[in-house]
């Protein structure tokens, strides 16, 4: 291994970190901009021009706070929580390929930060560890409240995971590999997987709304039931934590919809536009990059919108849909596709 | 009972039928409705820099008038602060020395004349009350202060500017 390697990583890791940060500190300001125009009003527009630093100030807030930990809570986990939250949400950044290689004096550099072969179950896994962050905060805040809203954080995204997992199944019959890598590869140009798998891509991306605690599936956050939710006790900037990696895992979940389904940093007429004469391999790449974050931007978008439409489900709801509308959807897709497959190839 | 009004309408509760559970119609509706307020002008208007237009009877911040010749109108009679159901209106007379007849309209006047913005309900019963139409509620929006004795105006705020002399 050698030093321009560690280098590479390193300045690649940095980067990715400070993106999504970034992204992140800026939804909460596009979320409260695009509620208001929802809702014919201007949103935040005090704080600099357009209210542009709104979230540098809502992140001073943050820290001004005073910090409470409640008598009763159990302290180690209190404290933790908040941090494998905001861990679980930013190292999902590490398998998605941002962009084509880039040839930097002759040297190739990929813009992922590592090409696992198993980049879907790492995916998976490093959502399924989500959860913890909510369970452990929920319960060491010794809240009935928190207790609860973190039990229906568990139950609901070990529901949703399943469909997820089924509609990953169906894309991968189609895709035969695991690697995002080579996944994004095969969408060349604009031969997307969205086009061969239409309903799985509603299951994901339904499932994604409710592994995300997003709304209409956000009761672990029910104002109106649980008081605040499983950070009912926290303040300061643990509870910005909570807060702040539930946008974190909007933008790493809009980066694996458009990776698996919408092409990843492809785009169409992407051959064309690298065969004009003024564009370099280099800058052919980073267009690559600059259509996949549009496209992460556009999930992003969508996200908000829903959120400012539909109204919360009931847990009733939650439940049924999950249980007896997505998973059998979600193996009747299994199926189809396999059938269909199976008579290409025959 | 039957209905007068001709009003009542009988909703039955159907069960819902496919699209209805499917929820993707109803959702894709109210997104389009969504997306239709996200092109209109908002309603928000950016209140200290621009404010709305108001009606003509419109009551806002009081100003003590002057008359003609730029004198004081106010011959601090209490009936403003007398009629005030909020007890908003405080007021100390004196009177007018020989020297000051181009200050002061009457042999009377207010030496002091204080209103509370806090306690005040723009009822506009002062400016009814008074016989010297010395008081009109026909300035802008009280402006917001931190402390409650920025809201005591004095004749400093109220009185209205001087005739300018040409």
């Amino acid at each position: 291994m050698d030093i321009n390697f560690v280098i590479e990583k390193f300045a690649l890791v940095t980067a990715l970190f400070a993106i999504s940060l970034v992204i992140a500190m800026y939804s909460t300001y596009a979320e409260r901009k695009v509620a208001a125009f929802l809702q014919d009003r201007l949103g935040p527009d005090r704080a600099g021009p357009f209210g542009i630093l709104q979230p540098l100030a809502d992140g001073v807030k943050m820290f001004m706070k005073e910090e409470i930990i409640p008598g009763n809570a159990s302290k180690w986990l209190f404290m933790v929580g908040p941090g494998l939250a905001m861990l679980c949400a930013c190292i999902g950044t590490a398998v998605i390929p941002w962009g084509q290689d880039l040839n930097i004096g002759g040297r190739v550099v990929p813009l992922q930060v590592t090409d696992i072969n198993v980049g879907v179950l790492y995916i998976f896994g490093v959502v399924s560890l989500g959860v913890y962050g909510v369970m452990i905060g929920g319960w060491a805040s010794n809240n009935k409240y928190s207790l609860l809203s973190a039990i229906r954080a568990a139950s609901q995204n070990i529901s949703y995971e399943i469909a997820m997992g089924l509609s990953i199944i169906a894309l991968l019959l189609v895709t035969n590999s695991l690697s995002l890598k080579e996944i994004v590869e095969q969408q060349h140009g604009f031969g997307w997987n969205v086009w061969v798998q239409p309903l799985g891509f509603l299951i994901f991306m339904v499932c994604s709304f409710a592994e995300t605690n997003r709304a209409p599936f956000d009761l672990p956050e029910c104002e109106t039931e649980l008081i605040g939710g499983y950070h009912t006790e926290y303040s300061s900037m643990k509870l910005g934590f909570y807060l702040f990696a539930e946008y974190i895992n909007m933008f790493v979940s809009s980066a694996v919809m458009a990776t698996l389904y919408f092409g990843g940093y492809n785009y169409p007429f992407m051959d064309t536009v690298a065969g004009l004469s003024w564009v370099t391999p280099n800058l052919a790449a980073i267009f690559g990059t600059l259509a996949f974050f549009l496209k992460i931007f556009a999930f992003i978008f969508f996200f908000m919108w829903v959120r400012w439409t539909i109204p919360r489900f009931r847990y009733d709801q939650l439940m049924n849909l999950g249980w007896k509308v997505l998973i059998p959807l979600a193996i009747a897709n299994i199926v189809i596709t396999g059938i269909v497959i199976a008579v290409i190839k025959f | 009972m039957e209905s007068l009004s001709n009003k009542k309408k009988v909703l039955e509760q159907k069960p819902l039928n496919l699209a209805e559970r499917m929820y993707l119609p109803a959702i894709l509706k109210g997104l389009g409705t969504t997306m239709g307020h996200f092109f209109k002008k908002s309603s928000t208007i950016k209140y200290p820099e621009v404010e709305r237009e108001f009606s003509i009877n419109w009551r806002g911040m009081h100003s003590l008038k002057r008359d003609e010749e730029g004198r004081e109108r106010c011959t601090a009679c209490g009936l403003c602060a007398l009629s005030c159901p909020a007890e908003a209106i405080t007021m100390i007379a004196a009177e007018r020395k020989p020297e000051e007849k181009d200050l002061y309209r009457e042999e009377k006047y207010a030496a002091t004349y204080e209103i509370n913005m806090l306690r005040c309900i723009f009822c506009g019963l002062c400016e009814e009350a008074c016989p010297k139409e010395a008081i009109y509620l026909d300035g802008p929006i009280v402006p917001s202060d931190y402390l409650r004795k920025d809201f005591i105006y004095g004749k400093d705020k109220l009185v209205e500017a001087p005739l300018e002399v040409k």
